[in-house]
């Protein structure tokens, strides 16, 4: 079971490399230490090839590190099958993608629906229930039954964070959420996680390349060359 | 969302709904290839089901002769064989030793339906000054046309025969100018003090469907053609049909063996007709086989298209919490989809090629060429490979998408 009160992310040593046993073996991240407590508010941020992206797919479950200790609410990643780590993943985590990425075969209700749908197997009205509850929470009640290809690129985006809330985990994983939204739109979504974070106690890492959007967060992690390198607390 | 159907059901829908151009088309090719396969096993049951009626119609399932004559040689000891030259003697016509007996014995057999003595011989049909050699069959009407059902091939008069009455064939009417109710003599080799000249009424004409038949064949009561082949109270042959006209072979071998007599089926008889049928059933199954193997092909392609167009799709899914199983399965379902909506459009579209093939292949009398039948079976058979089919071919792509890993696939 995992613990519900400790950190809710806890790196250890994390090494990646990649094309191992082959002479263009590179380590990409060298012995990565962090730890996110319950309800921070993070963004993580670094030049182009520093190795945020591995990062992120180590932490979200989506890739192994090549040593070191992943822990996901106290429960050690290490040994888990593909099968316990895709449970622990649905279960934990949430992911918001720079291209919000829905299922456009589905509606907007039926998008948020179906990280539920996927841990149960079967649809049912209380999961129905709870995505509407979700799209009105992001203010998109009325569109709830369009498709999800005929949305705006924002509206989109809010689903795709309802979407990321439906399981109700612990930590969401961000990566350029806003990156790919106007002005506007931008500041709606981070509000909106921003909103989360704060009633839910949800915790956030968001990947950026926005220096004015990490700075309103509440801690910024920075990683240079693979390896990390703490900033300040914003305020 | 059906709170009855699960996610893999529901999501291989969706994918289908929403590339309906490419689903419709992929199915349009499954349906063409399970009609072109019902309507071509259809024909061809329909055409072999077509000749065993005509051959069977004619012809009991096995015919009991008595064992053949054979010349014993003078001295038996090996050593002088090569001296010795055994001669095979001509088959003179006998009866059947107690053939009573065999009757009996053939009749207790549960898969015996029918049995029939006739006695047939040679003989001349002789009207005025002109005499036509026939096969003479003694018949004992009841029995016979339970075997061969001459009373349908009757084109006039009846089949119905008087002790003095004689059925001929619509050939050999023709020839001697014979109507119902004429008269005509019937001689053998035996003198005609023996009985080997009588005069009969003809009672019917009848239509085998074989100009020789037709010509050679005439049938009297069994004991008139007893008396005209020198036979008294003698059969030469025992006509006996089986309920399933396909064993006829393994009985014919037992009765061989074990009530030495001369049994042979008509599976023996019309071999090459049976080697015909078994030659085009296996052109018709390798068509069948090539149908469905394109078939296989275009689901596969169809779907490995759409593994590629969603692999960002799938990524999502299993960040999600979707299983390799869950990713796999919603693909298979695609698959079987397919092919289950593709085998009830193609049997639709087969039972049209067989409407039309019945409206329009027609004899130039207007009668069917061969009558086709829907068989049931056959739908169902068929509809259950396709439905396997769509699923075998989808184990491929399917397995390719449950491997996608979730970060290339995302990042597209």
């Amino acid at each position: 079971m995992a613990e519900r009160n400790g950190p809710v992310l806890k790196l250890e040593g994390v090494r990646k490399s990649f094309n191992i046993g082959t002479p263009a073996e590179t380590e990409v991240l060298h012995g990565i230490d962090l730890v996110l407590e319950r309800g921070e508010f993070c963004a993580l941020i670094g030049p182009s090839g520093s190795g945020k992206s591995t990062l992120l797919n180590i932490i979200g479950l989506l890739d192994r590190p090549t040593s070191g200790r992943l822990l996901i609410e106290g429960k050690d990643t290490q040994g888990l099958d593909d099968a316990a780590q895709t449970r622990l993943r649905g279960h934990s985590i949430g992911f918001v993608f720079q291209y919000h990425h829905l299922i456009s075969a589905f509606s907007a209700a039926e998008n948020v629906m179906m990280p539920l749908l996927l841990d149960r197997g079967f649809p049912n009205a209380a999961m129905r229930t709870r995505a509407e509850d979700l799209l009105s929470e992001v203010g998109l009640e009325k569109w709830k039954n369009n498709p999800a290809s005929h949305m705006s690129g924002g509206q989109q985006q809010r689903v795709a964070i309802a979407r990321a809330l439906a399981m109700k985990p612990a930590l969401i994983l961000a990566d350029e959420p806003t990156g790919n939204l106007d002005t506007k739109s931008a500041d709606d979504v981070f509000a909106m996680m921003r909103r989360v974070n704060v009633e839910q106690g949800t915790t956030f890492l968001i990947v950026t390349h926005n220096m004015e959007l990490a700075a309103q967060t509440d801690r910024i992690i920075e990683i240079v060359d693979g390896r990390l390198r703490e900033s300040h607390g914003a305020a | 969302m059906s709170p009855f159907l699960p996610f893999e059901v529901i999501a291989a829908f969706r994918f289908l709904v929403e590339g309906r151009r490419q689903s419709l088309l992929t199915i349009i090719g499954a349906a063409v290839g399970v009609s072109v396969v019902i309507f071509m096993a259809s024909l061809l049951a329909g055409v072999q089901a077509n000749i065993f009626n005509r051959v069977l119609s004619t012809q009991a399932h096995i015919v009991i002769s008595p064992p053949e004559e054979e010349a014993l040689p003078v001295r038996k000891h090996e050593a002088d064989l090569d001296i010795a030259l055994v001669q095979k003697p001509a088959q003179r016509l006998r009866s059947i030793d107690q053939w009573q007996a065999i009757v009996a014995n053939l009749r207790k057999r549960p898969n015996v339906t029918a049995v029939s003595p006739t006695v047939a011989g040679a003989a001349f049909a002789v009207l005025g000054d002109v005499a036509n050699p026939v096969t003479l069959t003694g018949i004992e009407p009841a029995g016979f046309f339970r075997i061969i059902d001459l009373k349908e091939k009757i084109v006039s008069g009846t089949a119905d025969l008087t002790p003095e009455g004689i059925l001929v064939g619509t050939k050999l009417a023709a020839d001697l100018g014979l109507t119902v109710g004429e008269k005509l003599r019937v001689r053998t080799n035996k003198s005609a003090d023996s009985g080997g000249d009588q005069t009969f009424v003809v009672d019917g004409i009848f239509d085998l469907g074989n100009r020789d038949a037709n010509e050679r064949s005439t049938y009297v009561p069994l004991r008139a053609a007893q008396s005209l082949l020198g036979l008294s109270g003698g059969i030469t042959t025992l006509s006996v049909n089986l309920d399933d006209p396909y064993t006829a072979e393994t009985v014919a071998e037992d009765l061989r063996n074990s009530l030495d007599v001369n049994a042979e089926s008509w599976i023996k008889t019309f071999e090459q007709v049976f080697t015909a049928l078994r030659t085009q059933s296996t052109a018709n199954y390798t068509i069948q086989f090539f149908v469905g193997v394109a078939v296989a092909l275009g689901i596969s392609s169809v779907l490995v298209v759409s593994v590629v167009q969603r692999s960002r799709e799938i990524g999502i899914l299993r960040a999600m919490g979707a299983s390799r199983g869950r990713i796999r399965r919603v693909f298979l379902t695609q698959g079987a989809t397919i092919g289950l909506v593709g085998s009830i459009a193609g049997s639709l579209l087969g039972i049209g090629f067989i409407v039309l093939w019945r409206l329009f292949a027609r004899n130039p009398d207007g009668t069917e060429f061969f009558p086709i039948t829907l068989q049931p079976m056959l739908f169902l058979r068929t509809g259950l490979i396709a439905t396997m089919t769509g699923v075998l071919t989808a184990l491929l792509p399917a397995q390719s998408a449950a491997r996608l890993n979730p970060v290339d696939a995302i990042r597209g």
